[in-house]
């Protein structure tokens, strides 16, 4: 018993489609994720990484397919049913979504409050907590407008983490950033999967990506096209469209990245 | 052969627009409170409301915005007793149509500061919210209207100051708010000049006492990244 609920994957994606304005951006895509594990979608801009992130919250609804959570199917019709939903799966955005007129603790605070029915006392004292977690609680009483964007960005990932989410769902956490406050952010979400925490992210850093995932997972047109552990696809002379993709960008960013060039 | 005017004043002009200063805050604060509802009510329910109730807000808009504030005095005071439901029909006394009347009409002006506040507020803030799970409508009361309203404020805050102005149009239904008042005692003293420009200087100083209202809000409600610019 104990082994089966431990191999039910904690979210499940199967056959997803999204048109958008005539265009098949997600193509009958499958995922599944399990407890611990990190998934790091990479492919050209346009491929659907986007979209399939947002599909996954319903924050995009798809056209048609199902995501369950933990073994159960989500019913993205009943209210009440999405918001617990919703709870459960944390979401990181590109543009950090701060809210701007709240400080950096009222942030992390304000869902606890309205959504979970927390005290002010309490959640003050979790999100207080969950500002430590990030290396931020000097900046609690910061508004956004007075913060850095590695700052805004590290708040917004206490912000979901205070909701105690049982995966996160991160779309291109340091693509807004400028190039010297991605390392931060980057030592956040390393912490993160270190603790154990069920991630999948899209994202342009193959090679801090590469030693945190258990697989990378290739999408183009809207389709998975290769998937595997980044041993697999990156190793030497694989050949996977996963590599020439990488070296690309590799050649692109200047990343030293030598030991997963062709 | 007249008296000098200061001895004007003193004596009949001053007390007569003191008394008509009351009547007009008792019609001008009631109506900016309401109209600062409705226009909050309607600004939100024509952004996010069903489509249908978006449709009726429209509806709402178009019609006090689109008519003469005249017309609409005269309709609350004159033509809505002559209006039956179902056996019944509405008095209103003078004040409290006017009331009525400028709270719906400035409603219907502030709604547009409103619901421009809430488009300008990034899709990004309402997503982030529906993220965590916050239902649509918490994530507009305690994400996107707090903001949207701050953006609106100086715009509504102008609202407001027309308001105040007109306001004189309770006079037209009897009301002896301050335009009426100094009517009446224009017409008495043959002192038009005179009588006018003060009630103007009144309407002035008004007007310079609700600024400074609204800038201490504004500055209440201010957070960075929404300042008031400064001047």
């Amino acid at each position: 018993m104990s082994q089966h609920s431990e191999n039910t994957p904690i979210l499940e994606a199967r056959n997803l489609i999204k048109v958008l304005g005539g265009n098949r951006v997600l193509d009958s895509v499958n995922l599944d994720i399990g407890r611990g594990r990190v998934k790091v979608l990479i492919g050209p801009s346009g491929a659907g990484k986007s979209t399939l992130l947002q599909c996954l919250n319903f924050l995009t609804p798809p056209d048609s397919g199902h995501i369950l959570l933990e073994g159960r199917e989500v019913n993205a019709g009943s209210k009440k049913e999405l918001c617990s939903f919703r709870q459960q799966v944390g979401m990181i955005f590109q543009d950090f979504n701060l809210f701007d007129h709240l400080s950096a603790l009222e942030n992390v605070r304000v869902a606890l409050m309205k959504v979970r029915g927390m005290s002010k006392l309490d959640a003050t004292e979790r999100a207080v907590a969950e500002l430590k977690r990030v290396g931020l609680v000097d900046r609690a009483a910061h508004y956004p407008a007075n913060l850095s964007g590695g700052q805004k960005q590290r708040v917004a990932i206490a912000r979901a983490l205070a909701m105690d989410p049982k995966v996160m769902l991160l779309d291109e956490p340091t693509s807004a950033l400028d190039p010297e406050l991605i390392g931060e952010v980057l030592t956040v979400i390393r912490a993160l999967a270190q603790g154990g925490m069920t991630m999948i992210m899209a994202t342009h850093q193959i090679s801090f990506s590469a030693s945190l995932a258990d697989e990378f997972i290739f999408m183009e047109k809207g389709r998975i096209v290769e998937h595997g552990s980044p041993a697999e696809l990156l190793g030497k002379g694989v050949g996977s469209r996963t590599q020439a993709f990488c070296a690309k960008i590799s050649e692109l960013t200047g990343e030293a990245d030598g030991e997963f060039r062709s | 052969m007249s008296i000098p005017y200061f001895e004007f004043l003193r004596a009949e002009l001053a007390p007569g627009l003191l008394d008509g200063l009351w009547v007009s805050l008792i019609v001008i604060i009631p109506s900016a409170l309401l109209g600062a509802f409705i226009g909050l009510t309607a600004g939100v329910l024509r952004v996010y409301g069903p489509m249908p109730v978006r449709k009726l807000a429209e509806a709402y808009v178009s019609l006090f915005r689109g008519t003469p504030l005249v017309v609409q005095v005269f309709f609350w005071y004159f033509a809505l007793p002559y209006i039956k439901f179902g056996g019944w029909s509405l008095v209103l006394d003078p004040i409290p149509a006017a009331i009525l009347a400028f709270g719906l009409c400035s409603g219907a002006y502030q709604s547009e500061y409103i619901r421009g506040g809430l488009n300008s507020i990034k899709r990004g803030q309402i997503r982030a919210a529906l993220a965590l799970g916050m239902t649509t409508r918490q994530a507009v009361m305690n994400v996107v209207l707090p903001q949207a309203f701050r953006r609106a404020l100086p715009g509504c805050g102008n609202e407001i100051i027309y308001l105040i102005k007109y306001s004189s149009l309770a006079s037209i239904i009897t009301v002896n708010e301050l335009t009426g008042t100094a009517t009446t005692i224009a017409k008495n003293s043959w002192r038009n000049i005179e009588v006018f420009c003060t009630l103007g200087v009144v309407y002035l100083l008004l007007v310079t006492v609700a600024t400074w209202l609204l800038h201490l809000l504004e500055d209440t409600l201010s957070v960075p990244g929404f300042e008031r610019p400064q001047e």
